[in-house]
């Protein structure tokens, strides 16, 4: 294919290979958690990330089988098309599918559902997750998060150590020297894996392109009725209910993240394939999750805040 | 290629205002994140954008106006790929000062222009000696403060460059006086010190040549076997792990160590994708003519390496003390070294650096963020490599047992 990139003017051979190491690089990461820990699972959103993450886990056990299940924690405030997406994608590679859902941690009272006028499920996969690490007794798992994320995650290790209750303190890391895993714990302790910490979102793109990955559709430009909420517009139906005052419209958009559906935004966008993508995202002035995730904005600190809560 | 950056200094020298100059200059700033920076320079200080917001992202680092923790940010120009490791500078963190730089191409070490060299620069220069960074940039920063003094700068420099000779190994300084607050030879020439005739950081970092690493060999410390079970791949044994030293190609003639047999690549696989040959750093998995025992820990070594590796239970290393319980004489510990894991016992503490004299003195123990020399006696034999010939094999880790914590980053140096 040819790419259109205008984040540098690296050449298509340039790109190739920094996209290239950087698949060597969380390869290596996911063989060495793999050997190190006795049952990891993968963390599988259906988002861009975990979809390029699951990928690479996938290619590197090749010819052999993904030797860890997959895991989706779901919030129940999913786009219909990324559930169809998940469940077209374990068809396809042969995982075993985990389905951690927050509904049923709410039913048993082990989660409350924010109140007020939009709850948003974000905060709450946190008890699922760790939940569902306890019951299946899983000692590391891996994540799609990127350091270029946020702030916080910035500061994150590859191998994140999470104590009984799941969870990060800034403070306490593992130092990594030449990214070396220690991937030892003790009995309730587990881990969380980045392979994915060196990539930008641009490099995700890339990488997507090059290796044909598939994504959910949203992903790409579609006609969608939604409705703007400070600055964000957000879906309309499922989750977001029209509060008083508000107008839904008819827009042309995408994604750029996808999360819970009550606060996770789309963007004004006709890019509708990949080329197109890259060409948006190099010349982008605002983080995805500046972008696109009403929950991120809250504070200046509302990721380390859920990450010391057990958060992805 | 990505150029793998670490700053390095005291505290307050300006690390993280130097990066946070070098993001927003190069337009690498995101509206959201410097929309957010302005706000919390409002909260933290007298409102004046401060740039090291930007890396420093944990809320006790924003409070405290510090460096923690290391922080890793990515920005390209259209030369280059960059990727930066902000370090702390205080002493209680000296930890993640060699983390970052174990991974690093260059090291940029700043120096304060009115203080000059502290305990910290010469400690810092130390670590990038001992750890083998290629390339150190020496920033005198602050420049503003000292009216762009042309003998100040001169004076540092000559200070630096002595100390630097007197490395174990002697550390090249690219010297450049800066003002990161202001910019002056961050991204654009300085007019205020028109008497520095050098390029301004951002060329240099985007023109360095970075040397490349010895080729002692192709080595493969096996992570994992790859056995499909499958009817298709039923007899398919792929040793999969990540290719250095050298290149491999189908037909090359390995050794398996510390077992010594030996056998010829019949099949290199990078994920999943057959090709002939591979490179250096390439996640590959190899197949071999022979039905061998082969397991994660062990290595595939050609057989005819130009530097062959050594086989050996007993090694030499300089360490780096990372943890407040010390590093005795008589200890145990779990080594990790390539993809083996094993029990190690220190035989002998031969010495601790004096990082700010670039002397050694004896020693009965190693502190938090002492380096030294130690003697350790491992369960099983190791496949070594001195550390500057073949980083890889030459790098390991020390972890507590009972807390599982990363204790100690080693680069050994020979066998006992
Ligand atoms: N005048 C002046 N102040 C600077 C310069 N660089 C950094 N500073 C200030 O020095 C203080 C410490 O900077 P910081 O980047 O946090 O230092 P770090 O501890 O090395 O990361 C801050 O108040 C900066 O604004 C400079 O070039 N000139
Ligand atoms: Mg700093």
């Amino acid at each position: 294919m040819t790419m259109i990139d205008s984040g540098t003017q690296a050449t298509p051979a340039e790109i190739k290979q920094s996209v290239a190491e950087l698949e060597d690089e969380a390869i290596t990461i996911i063989r060495e958690v793999a050997a190190e820990c006795r049952n990891p699972v993968l963390l599988f959103s259906g988002g861009k990330d975990s979809a390029v993450l699951l990928h690479l886990a996938a290619k590197a056990f090749r010819p052999g089988s993904l030797p860890f299940p997959v895991m989706h924690v779901d919030t129940g405030h999913n786009f219909e098309e990324v559930i169809t997406y998940r469940d077209m994608l374990v068809e396809q590679y042969g995982v075993k599918l985990i389905v951690a859902s927050v509904q049923e941690s709410i039913d048993s009272g082990r989660a409350v559902e924010e109140t007020g006028p939009r709850p948003s499920r974000n905060r709450l996969q946190s008890v699922t997750l760790l939940d569902a690490i306890a019951e299946h007794k899983f000692d590391a798992a891996f994540g799609g998060g990127r350091r270029d994320e946020d702030k916080a995650r910035a500061k994150e290790r590859i191998l994140s150590f999470r104590d009984h209750f799941g969870q990060w303190e800034p403070r306490a890391q593992r130092p990594e020297p030449w990214n070396m895993l220690n991937a030892k714990i003790r009995p309730g302790e587990h881990l969380r894996a980045f392979p994915l910490s060196n990539w930008t979102e641009l490099d995700i793109w890339r990488y997507i392109g090059i290796e044909n990955v598939a994504l959910p559709s949203i992903y790409f430009s579609h006609r969608r009725t939604v409705v703007e909420r400070n600055g964000m517009l957000l879906s309309v139906g499922g989750p977001v209910v029209l509060e008083a005052g508000e107008t839904p419209f008819e827009e042309t958009v995408r994604y750029r993240t996808v999360g819970d559906a009550s606060c996770t935004g789309a963007v004004r966008s006709t890019a509708s394939n990949v080329d197109e993508v890259l060409v948006e995202v190099a010349a982008a002035r605002i983080t995805e999750r500046g972008a696109t995730r009403a929950d991120d904005n809250f504070s200046d600190s509302a990721m380390e805040d859920r990450k010391r809560e057990g958060y992805f | 290629m990505v150029l793998r950056i670490a700053t390095a200094g005291s505290v307050d020298d300006g690390k993280s205002t130097l990066i946070g100059r070098l993001l927003h200059d190069t337009k690498t700033v995101f509206e959201d994140q410097l929309s957010a920076v302005e706000k919390a320079s409002t909260r933290y200080g007298d409102g004046s954008l401060n740039l090291a917001l930007l890396t420093d992202g944990l809320r006790a680092e924003r409070e405290q106006g510090i460096t923690i923790d290391v922080a890793y940010r990515y920005f390209a120009t259209p030369k280059r790929t960059f990727v930066v490791a902000d370090t702390p500078g205080h002493a209680q963190y000296t930890r993640n000062m060699v983390t970052g730089a174990s991974a690093s191409d260059v090291a940029i070490v700043l120096v304060d222009a009115r203080n000059g060299l502290t305990e910290q620069t010469r400690r810092h220069l130390f670590v990038a000696s001992l750890l083998g960074v290629k390339l150190v940039i020496l920033a005198v920063n602050k420049m503003d403060l000292v009216d762009f003094d042309e003998a100040t700068y001169h004076r540092i420099v000559a200070e630096a460059t002595a100390h630097a000779d007197a490395l174990p190994a002697p550390v090249v300084l690219n010297p450049l006086p800066i003002s990161a607050l202001l910019g002056d030879n961050v991204v654009d020439a300085s007019t205020n010190m028109p008497w520095f005739k050098g390029l301004p950081l951002l060329d240099l970092l985007e023109t360095i040549e970075v040397p490349g690493d010895h080729n002692v060999g192709a080595r493969l410390a096996v992570q994992w076997v790859i056995r499909p079970y499958s009817t298709e791949h039923h007899d398919y044994r792929g040793f999969a792990g990540r290719l250095t030293g050298g290149s491999l190609a189908i037909g090359d003639l390995i050794r398996v160590l510390p077992g010594g047999q030996q056998s010829t690549v019949i099949g290199i696989d990078r994920g999943g994708v057959p090709q002939d040959t591979a490179q250096p750093g390439e996640a590959i998995s190899v197949q071999l003519a022979d039905d061998i025992d082969i397991g994660r820990g062990d290595v595939l070594v050609a057989a005819v390496a130009s530097e062959a590796p050594i086989v050996t239970d007993r090694i030499i290393a300089d360490i780096s003390w990372m943890v407040d319980k010390p590093l005795e004489t008589g200890s145990r510990w779990i080594i990790k070294h390539q993809t083996r894991t094993a029990k190690a016992f220190v035989s002998a503490i031969e010495l601790r650096h004096d990082v700010a004299t670039a002397t050694h003195s004896p020693a009965e123990s190693l502190g938090l963020n002492d380096l030294g020399r130690v003697h350790l006696n491992v369960s099983v034999p190791l496949v070594i490599d001195n550390y500057d010939r073949h980083r890889p094999g030459g790098a390991a880790v020390l972890i507590d047992e009972a807390t599982g914590m990363t204790c100690a980053a080693l680069m050994i140096r020979d066998s006992e």
